[in-house]
């Protein structure tokens, strides 16, 4: 029976449950008191370029303020990606173009959306804090949405069939089924890509909180922008304190909320017998036995699950009329898109009209520049990270050592670090051409190396074994074993990697710092210089070349590899 | 017992075709089929023979692409309204506990959260679940899952209850436990259901649970004999009527182009239907290992024995060995009489030859296989002696589902790489010839070696 063991846990867990409750309400008080802070500080009048303080003591407000931001974009992003995903799934008419659509807006450059994003949320909310904290926010969101978006999406087509029939035959309704099939179904990925996009989040969040805009000079207070002031005046304590402060924002949302989020969603993974190898996590175990929890869940959580899981017997029956508003509606949408796009095409192909062909050239060329940039990247990139991460990846010992390291190390956003290394090729005096590779560099190489130590613990031991006792040379032991069984997941790495190296181009090419501009000739240094300038046109032209050489290579390069990974070099288990 | 006039669900000339709309398959051919109150029914048959496909067309899960099936006597849109599907993967929900799987069906309903807790707790009892309500799906074993399966099947009292091959997951012992367990719950009408639609591949089974039996042929879907099964139960396997019926079974099963008649002892429902045309001969999918195997087996046995005791004793069921026993009579290798399997001089000779000669003798019979002939054929009339999976795959297309097509080479890659006649290599999508062998001239008659 379910109350003797809830009995049970109440009674082990007394002693120390009464401090947990206090911690509860402690923070609940906090929440509501930044609630208030933070409503006060958005309807406050607006403040482009607030002055940013290079004391320490400042930092808990600003890594506050950049947490809000990203809170209410990773938000927005859920919502949106699971309504995105959901409509995808079960409308067949636009299924395929909704896809296509999610394949395309991921290859395009979020950060060329700056100005005109900017510009619109500003003249939305005139006078008020709010409008450049809604650019940020939806900056942030485009560049974080689409991997949950697809991730869903592609999880509700993945629900067995008989899943599906049992929900039919049992008549489930539509809020039901959502709720206790396809929700629970899609959890693990939403949960997965929910960590990549924050970690993506962060990366958008440094780059928009500082930013020139034509003469308009934004700033918004927040982790970023005061590493790029403390950059700027070459202040080395006042940097190491906001590295530290953003490594401990993140290193704490890992333990109190990523950590927790992983373990629970372990209970949906979709399999018939228990696996030995379980995620734990502390803060989760401290909630579940939380007497408050215990209590709110009862009072709140738990009657608002039963009202959006049971539904009156009639309710499952539509009512006719809605689907012909559906249709109509449908209808509508239909011809405002066949209206609207070739509109929006003579349109641009205005736009396009008023660049002379020198401009022409050079964003060929820029983009010539960047692309070897890109292969540079990935090419060192791979070099150190396979053998290291073979190493890893076969030392049990040293991968517990080494993984949470580098996780921590990957976490923290490439854009943060920019100002620093800047600060250090300066005093070197390197110059940006090869100081961007480094750039690039710096936020990508993280995604291989996982990848790898990945690909390398996948291996099977007895494939390890067969190389050992057929007496195979390092090169054959390398061609036959260790590369083929990473393959797959070093594919993976490097699409991911390859993605992240072209959205760094446009922060990695061109930075203002200590009062000039640091700039090399390429396709993201054009894209930032046209977005300084105001140079629409041209800021348009390279945002569509780099979109249409992202999805070239994607299509050209990376599904091949894909496909043969998928194929040919699957461990099958 | 005489079924009442009135059924409780009729399915009325449904038929179901899947594939492009410019060339549809038939996957099942005009059927006439209905559920009475107070029988258990089975549906049997070999894998691709239909009967998942019925059963979701019986219970409104899915509409038939021509014909009308009737719940009460008026026609149906949509899943049944009251009835619930005992699934052969189980289909739980594993982010739900046990109680929580079972009272998800009736919060569909909208049952309140006390009753159906009550309900929910009654049945678990009666499926001998009592203490399992906090456990998650995962945490079970095999035959406890499907336990709650029947748990969430039975809370909703349905009238029919469909079963898609509830119990061939399962381990055999845990089988047969369940088995009688569900029979005694409907025997002692602890369950307000009023029909049984059972879906199966497993003969023994359908002869122990069932009144009335339907045998469905493939390619595609017919019932090809129905009759009833008039043995009280408890029914004792070694009972003769039962002997018999299982036997039967494996004569109309093993003869795929026989028009059967009823068994003497048995009592006739109706003669099913003719066997429909063979549209395009089907490789049977076997493995050259199966068939040896199955050759030498007979071998040891004086040439000859009957299937279900061949069944029997390798613990197989039909459909593991009715595709090896199909493709060695393919093959020439034996025939098949009356449900007996007989080893012909062929099969003999392959017998008792050694590997190399095996293969020898393995590719005679194989070239006079349709499929295979047509490889080596086409193959032959090229210059290079090599050709793309999609000509072949395009051929076949036109007969059979993607998945069907896609087994169908693989099985003829299989038998072909066997007998050397031709290879496949998988990075080019390419079929081919080996080199170094003699090839016949196109059209000239093949020769065995």
């Amino acid at each position: 029976m379910a109350f003797p063991s809830l009995a049970r846990t109440l009674i082990r867990d007394r002693t120390w449950s009464a401090l947990v409750d206090l911690g509860v309400f402690a923070v609940i008080l906090a929440a509501i008191y930044a609630i208030l802070n933070t409503v006060h500080y958005w309807m406050g009048v607006v403040t482009p370029a607030a002055h940013i303080s290079r004391s320490p003591s400042a930092l808990p407000v600003y890594a506050f303020y950049s947490l809000v931001r990203m809170v209410v974009a990773y938000v927005l992003s859920l919502l949106f990606a699971v309504a995105y995903g959901y409509f995808a799934a079960y409308h067949r008419r636009v299924e395929a173009v909704m896809v296509a659509v999610l394949d395309i807006l991921q290859s395009i450059p979020v950060l060329s959306f700056l100005p005109s994003v900017m510009l619109a949320m500003v003249s939305l909310f005139p006078g008020r804090q709010l409008g450049v904290e809604l650019g940020s926010i939806v900056l942030i969101f485009t560049g974080q949405v689409w991997n949950m978006a697809f991730s869903f999406y592609s999880s509700l087509k993945s629900i067995p069939r008989e899943l599906h029939e049992a929900a039919a035959i049992y008549r489930f309704s539509a809020r039901q089924r959502f709720f206790e099939l396809e929700l629970p179904f899609g959890a693990i990925g939403l949960v997965w890509n929910s960590i990549v996009s924050m970690a993506g989040g962060w990366f958008f969040l440094m780059a928009c909180e500082m930013f020139v805009l034509g003469n308009h000079d934004f700033r918004l207070p927040g982790l970023g922008s005061y590493l790029q002031v403390a950059a700027g005046a070459g202040d080395t304590r006042a940097i190491l304190w906001g590295l530290a402060a953003m490594i401990a924002v993140i290193v704490l949302l890992d333990q109190l909320v990523w950590r927790p989020a992983i373990a629970w969603s372990e209970k949906f993974k979709f399999e018939q017998v228990e696996s030995a190898a379980d995620v734990s996590s502390p803060i989760l175990h401290l909630l579940r036995n939380s007497s408050l929890i215990q209590w709110l869940r009862t009072r709140t959580a738990e009657p608002l699950w039963e009202r959006c899981t049971t539904c009156q017997p009639d309710a499952s029956v539509p009512p006719p009329k809605r689907s012909r508003v559906a249709a109509i509606a449908g209808y509508a949408i239909g011809a405002l898109i066949v209206l609207a796009v070739p509109y929006g095409l003579v349109k641009a192909a205005l736009m396009l009209k008023d660049l002379t062909r020198p401009d022409l050239v050079t964003t060929v060329e820029a983009a010539g520049a960047t692309f070897l940039r890109v292969a540079a990247s990935l090419a060192i990139a791979s070099l150190w990270t396979i053998p290291a991460g073979v190493a890893i990846g076969f030392n049990p010992r040293l991968a517990k050592i080494a993984q949470p390291l580098a996780q921590i190390a990957a976490s923290v956003p490439a854009t943060a670090l920019f100002p620093v290394v800047l600060l250090a090729l300066v005093q070197l005096g390197g110059g940006l051409a090869v100081g961007s590779i480094v750039l690039m560099l710096l936020g990508t190489q993280w995604y291989i190396l996982f990848n790898v130590i990945a690909g390398a613990m996948a291996i099977p031991t007895e494939l390890r074994e067969a190389a050992a006792v057929f007496r195979f040379s390092r090169a054959q032991r390398w061609r036959t074993v260790i590369l083929p069984g990473i393959f797959p997941y070093l594919v993976t790495g490097l699409v991911t990697a390859s993605g992240g190296a072209w959205n760094a181009s446009i922060v990695a090419e061109y930075f203002h710092f200590q009062g000039k501009i640091l700039t090399t000739f390429g396709l993201g240094a054009q894209i930032s210089s046209a977005t300084d300038s105001g140079n629409s046109n041209l800021l348009f032209l390279s945002t569509i070349v780099m979109a249409v050489l992202v999805v070239c290579v994607n299509r050209s390069v990376w599904r091949p590899l894909y496909r043969l990974a998928e194929t040919r070099f699957r461990l099958e288990t | 017992m005489t079924p009442p006039t009135e059924p409780i669900i009729e399915a009325r000339a449904v038929e179901k075709f899947y594939g492009p709309k410019e060339a549809p398959i038939q996957v099942v051919a005009p059927t006439d089929l209905a559920i009475y109150p107070n029988e258990i029914v089975a549906l049997l048959g070999p894998s691709g023979s239909g009967k998942s496909t019925l059963l979701r067309i019986l219970s409104g899960l899915s509409s038939p692409s021509s014909g009308q099936v009737l719940w009460h006597g008026s026609p149906l849109a949509g899943p049944c309204p009251n009835v619930a599907i005992v699934f052969q993967s189980f289909a739980l929900f594993p982010w739900l506990t046990v109680l929580e799987n079972v009272e998800a069906p009736l919060k569909a309903r909208g049952v309140n959260s006390t009753e159906r807790t009550k309900r929910s707790l009654r049945i678990l009892d009666a499926v001998g679940l009592d203490g399992f309500e906090s456990a998650y799906p995962k945490e079970l074993s095999g035959g406890m899952k499907q336990r709650v399966g029947f748990a969430r099947a039975l809370v909703v009292e349905p009238e029919v209850l469909f079963m898609d091959e509830p119990f061939s997951a399962l381990d055999v012992l845990t089988a047969e436990n369940l088995r009688n367990e569900t029979l005694q719950l409907w025997e002692n009408k602890k369950i307000p259901t009023r029909a049984i639609f059972l879906v199966t591949h497993n003969i023994e089974e359908a002869v122990s649970l069932a009144d009335r039996v339907l045998v469905l042929g493939k390619n595609p879907g017919r019932i090809r004999t129905k009759f009833r099964v008039p043995i009280p139960r408890p029914r004792d396997r070694h009972d003769l009527r039962f002997l018999e019926a299982v036997d039967y079974i494996y004569r109309v099963l093993t003869q795929p182009d026989l028009i059967p008649t009823a068994a003497p002892e048995l009592e006739p429902a109706a003669a099913g239907s003719p066997p429909a045309r063979q549209k395009y001969p089907m490789l049977p999918h076997a493995r050259p290992g199966g068939i040896t195997g199955l050759v030498e087996l007979l071998a040891d046995r004086n040439c000859r024995d009957d299937i279900a005791h061949l069944a029997d004793d390798l613990a197989f069921e039909i459909d593991d060995l009715l595709p090896i026993v199909e493709a060695a009579s393919l093959l020439g290798f034996i025939t098949v009489k009356e449900g007996d399997a007989e080893l012909t001089e062929e099969g003999l000779a392959f017998a008792e030859a050694d590997i190399l000669r095996r293969k020898v003798l393995f590719r005679a019979a194989a070239e006079s296989v349709p499929l295979i002939r047509q490889i080596t054929r086409s193959l032959s009339s090229k210059a290079d002696h090599s050709l793309s999976d999609e000509f072949f795959h395009d051929i076949l297309d036109e007969h059979f589902s993607e998945e069907e097509t896609k087994r169908q080479l693989e099985t003829a890659v299989n038998w072909g790489r066997y007998a050397e006649l031709f290879d496949y290599d998988a990075k080019t999508g390419r079929f081919y010839m080996p080199e170094e062998q003699p090839q016949p001239a196109p059209g000239e008659e093949v020769s065995t070696r």
